[in-house]
């Protein structure tokens, strides 16, 4: 047993944060928000390049995957830069497609996909949103209930969320049917774990940024950071997502649709209440648009309920019959 | 990054699990907290250690089984899966012994270890004073140097089953008017029989009585009994503290096992939709922390030692375990309320839990200046 990120994740890590950092990813965001995704779509060839997007895909289709912990590596940093655009649903619209009995339509959707030449989103189910539909060139759309795969041929209007970086959309009925039944189940399992991560990612930024703001603000005479109050309050965020990391990535090695369920509300509750304190702590200037780090409480928020709100990843966990070994 | 156990560990685990299938008591023992319990888990810790279960991690000259950190956490899970009885020992196996393995002599270790791993003597912490308690280093019991030892005078509180314990740990004054509290201090073994030691028994919140205070009237204590070098008590002390917050103290095993007796719990009940979030966050804290613990395992295995990380551990199974067991209650309701019950037990235990082994506003301090690196504060 060795329940650590090797070498080669860790070096990964970093060169994604780095190559993140240096593509000023607020501004992206904010551009993506208005409907602009050419700064957008250049971040995400970059990510393609840095072979984000072949993790979940198999040999078979151009891809590396399938490689849940790189993929749980990758997402935390795309969290943590607060990346838009519908990155989950792109790896989401991978697992299915490489997932179905005929392999015809994986082999002509794949590649462009692994290469970051398109992007995909997904709607799980009849009348659910399907994140950045007027984005994605590839758009899916489930019928659980009919069982069957879709590609959509356009989508409705956008409608806003209240993370003004996720554009909701309907797709458009009817399409192409690609598959008759589609594994629905075992994508999921990639969807909550990659949401995870990168609400994971999310809640570290929010508790970096906040730790960096309170050192440096003053208020009577002494650094904010100094006052018993608000350090416990961060101390508990620090809890609350160093608990989380280990069910992500725990998730990542058994891709148990359990653990995943359980990585992800852990990591989107820890988020979420990071994001709380991170407004807080901040004052007014955290409740203004201007400041980036409403880029991250919003998406705190949003993440929390996209692809399996609370209750239903609970509901999925007590379905589990508590301990498995 | 993998969670796959070796088939020498699996076999090691099958080899736990079918002896304490063998010896686990049928009926619970009486509460460790009375005085009759006490002598009955004693008896226990025998049991164990006839057949080198008691210290499994410890090397085999003094005990144990060399088994190594991955085992130990195997034989945790299985102990307390099979419903074994608390552990009377657990204050000298996790507190003293690994302060002995770090800082005592060949001596000492030889001559403390192999009657603590039996249960032959019953170690108490002496760490707290009346008016010192967070704020530890201000401690005001004195160690004096006389021919060949010390004389210890003073008084001690809030130590943990040393109503009926035999031996007890703590830190003493030795250098008194330093520049720093935390300068001066001695760390020393006592008998709690010697004479000059006076072992009141307290009540605590149930009533049980083996909480004590002790007050020391020039008590003996030979040089060999100390550990360490004099004056350098703090640091001793301190390096081994983590053990006591940190996973030692609460193995994953025990949460997993109690989570899955609440889940057994609530689905008896007729699966209860009012507790289902609570139930849900219980068996995922229990996974929270096993995992968590792994990799902490994993980087104490790579030479990393458990530093200021243990506290993070102490906030959330501190916390983790109130609200499994106020869930237990609130699902057994009225029945809830009898003091006789396992949860009930239970739950009055961990309403400590935040108290002991360095309160969590403590913790939460260390959290804040040493990993999250914010400015020290008034104290
Ligand atoms: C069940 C149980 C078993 C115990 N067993 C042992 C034992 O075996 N041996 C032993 O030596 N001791 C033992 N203790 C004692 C324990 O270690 C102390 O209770 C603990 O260190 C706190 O000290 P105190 O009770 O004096 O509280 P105080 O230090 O007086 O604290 C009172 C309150 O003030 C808060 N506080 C204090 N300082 C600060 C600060 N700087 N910032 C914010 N808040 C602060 C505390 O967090 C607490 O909430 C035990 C206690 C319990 C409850």
């Amino acid at each position: 047993m060795r329940f650590l990120l090797d070498t080669e994740q860790r070096a990964f890590a970093e060169s994604l944060d780095a190559m993140l950092t240096a593509a000023g990813t607020p501004a992206v965001a904010r551009a993506w928000g208005r409907g602009e995704h050419a700064v957008g779509r250049a971040v995400w060839a970059r990510l393609a390049e840095a072979g984000v997007f072949a993790l979940a895909a198999p040999e078979a289709y151009e891809g590396v995957g399938p490689l849940p912990v790189e993929l749980a590596v990758a997402f935390v940093e795309l969290g943590r830069h607060a990346v838009p655009g519908p990155l989950v649903e792109t790896v989401t619209a991978t697992v299915l497609l490489a997932g179905l009995d005929d392999p015809g339509p994986a082999e002509r959707l794949l590649p462009a996909l692994v290469s970051g030449k398109a992007m995909a989103t997904v709607a799980p189910a009849p009348g659910s949103y399907a994140l950045d539909g007027d984005a994605a060139e590839t758009r899916l759309s489930l019928d659980p209930a009919a069982g069957g795969l879709r590609l959509a041929p356009g989508h409705g209007p956008v409608r806003p969320s209240l993370d003004p970086a996720r554009r909701l959309t309907h797709l458009s009925p009817g399409g192409e049917l690609l598959a008759p039944h589609a594994p629905l189940p075992h994508a999921l399992t990639w969807a909550r774990l990659a949401v995870a991560a990168q609400a994971l990612g999310v809640g570290l930024s929010l508790l970096d940024r906040t730790v960096a703001y309170v050192r440096q603000r003053k208020q009577f005479g002494v650094s904010v950071g100094s006052f018993q109050a608000v350090k416990h309050r961060l101390a508990d965020a620090k809890v609350a997502l160093e608990f989380a990391r280990p069910l992500v990535f725990g998730a990542a090695v058994t891709l148990d649709p359990v653990d995943a369920a359980a990585a992800k509300v852990t990591a989107c509750e820890a988020a979420y209440t990071t994001a709380r304190t991170a407004l807080q702590l901040h004052g007014a200037i955290g409740y203004t648009a201007e400041y980036d780090l409403s880029l991250w409480l919003t998406k705190a928020r949003a993440l929390r309920t996209a692809w399996g709100a609370p209750a239903e990843c609970r509901d999925m966990v007590l379905s589990g019959g508590g301990r498995r070994r | 990054m993998d969670l796959a156990r070796s088939p020498a560990d699996e076999a090691f685990r099958a080899e736990a699990r079918a002896w304490l299938r063998a010896h686990v008591p049928s009926e619970p023992l009486p509460s460790l907290e009375t005085e009759e319990g006490f002598a009955a888990h004693r008896a226990w810790e025998a049991e164990l250690a006839a057949d080198r279960w008691s210290v499994v991690h410890w090397p085999t000259a003094y005990g144990g089984r060399d088994a190594g950190l991955p085992r130990w956490l195997v034989f945790e899970e299985e102990y307390y899966a099979a419903g074994a009885p608390g552990r009377v020992g657990q204050n000298g196996v996790n507190l003293l012994a690994p302060t002995l393995f770090d800082h005592g002599t060949e001596e000492q270790r030889a001559r403390v270890l192999p009657p603590m791993a039996c249960g032959e003597v019953v170690w108490a912490q002496a760490w707290s004073e009346p008016e010192a308690g967070s704020d530890l280093a201000s401690l005001t019991s004195r160690a004096v140097r006389t021919a060949g030892g010390w004389l210890l005078t003073g008084q001690k509180t809030w130590s943990s089953r040393a109503a009926f314990a035999d031996r007890a740990f703590g830190l003493f004054r030795s250098e008194p008017g330093t520049a720093r509290p935390h300068q001066g201090l001695t760390y020393l073994m006592f008998d709690l029989r010697a004479p000059g030691v006076t072992v009141r028994p307290i009540g605590r919140l149930d009533g049980r009585p083996a909480f004590a205070e002790l007050f020391l009237d020039d008590v003996f204590v030979p040089d060999e009994d100390v550990i360490g070098a004099p004056g350098q008590g703090w640091r001793v002390a301190m390096s081994t503290a983590g053990n006591e917050r940190g996973l030692t103290l609460r193995s994953p095993g025990r949460f997993l096992a109690a989570a899955d007796r609440l889940l057994g719990l609530w689905q008896e009940r007729g699966s209860p939709a009012s507790a289902r979030d609570a139930v849900a966050d219980a068996l995922i804290g229990a996974r929270a922390y096993e995992l968590f613990t792994h990799a902490a395992a994993s980087r104490f295995l790579q030479g990393t030692p458990i530093g200021p990380e243990a506290s993070l551990n102490k906030v959330f199974w501190s916390e983790y375990d109130i609200a499994l067991h106020e869930t237990a209650l609130d699902l057994l309701g009225e029945e809830g309320e009898a003091a006789d019950t396992g949860w009930s037990e239970g739950y009055v235990f961990s309403l400590a839990g935040p108290i002991y082994a360095g309160t969590n506003e403590i913790q939460r301090d260390i959290i804040a200046e040493r990993l999250l690196g914010l400015p020290k504060g008034r104290r």
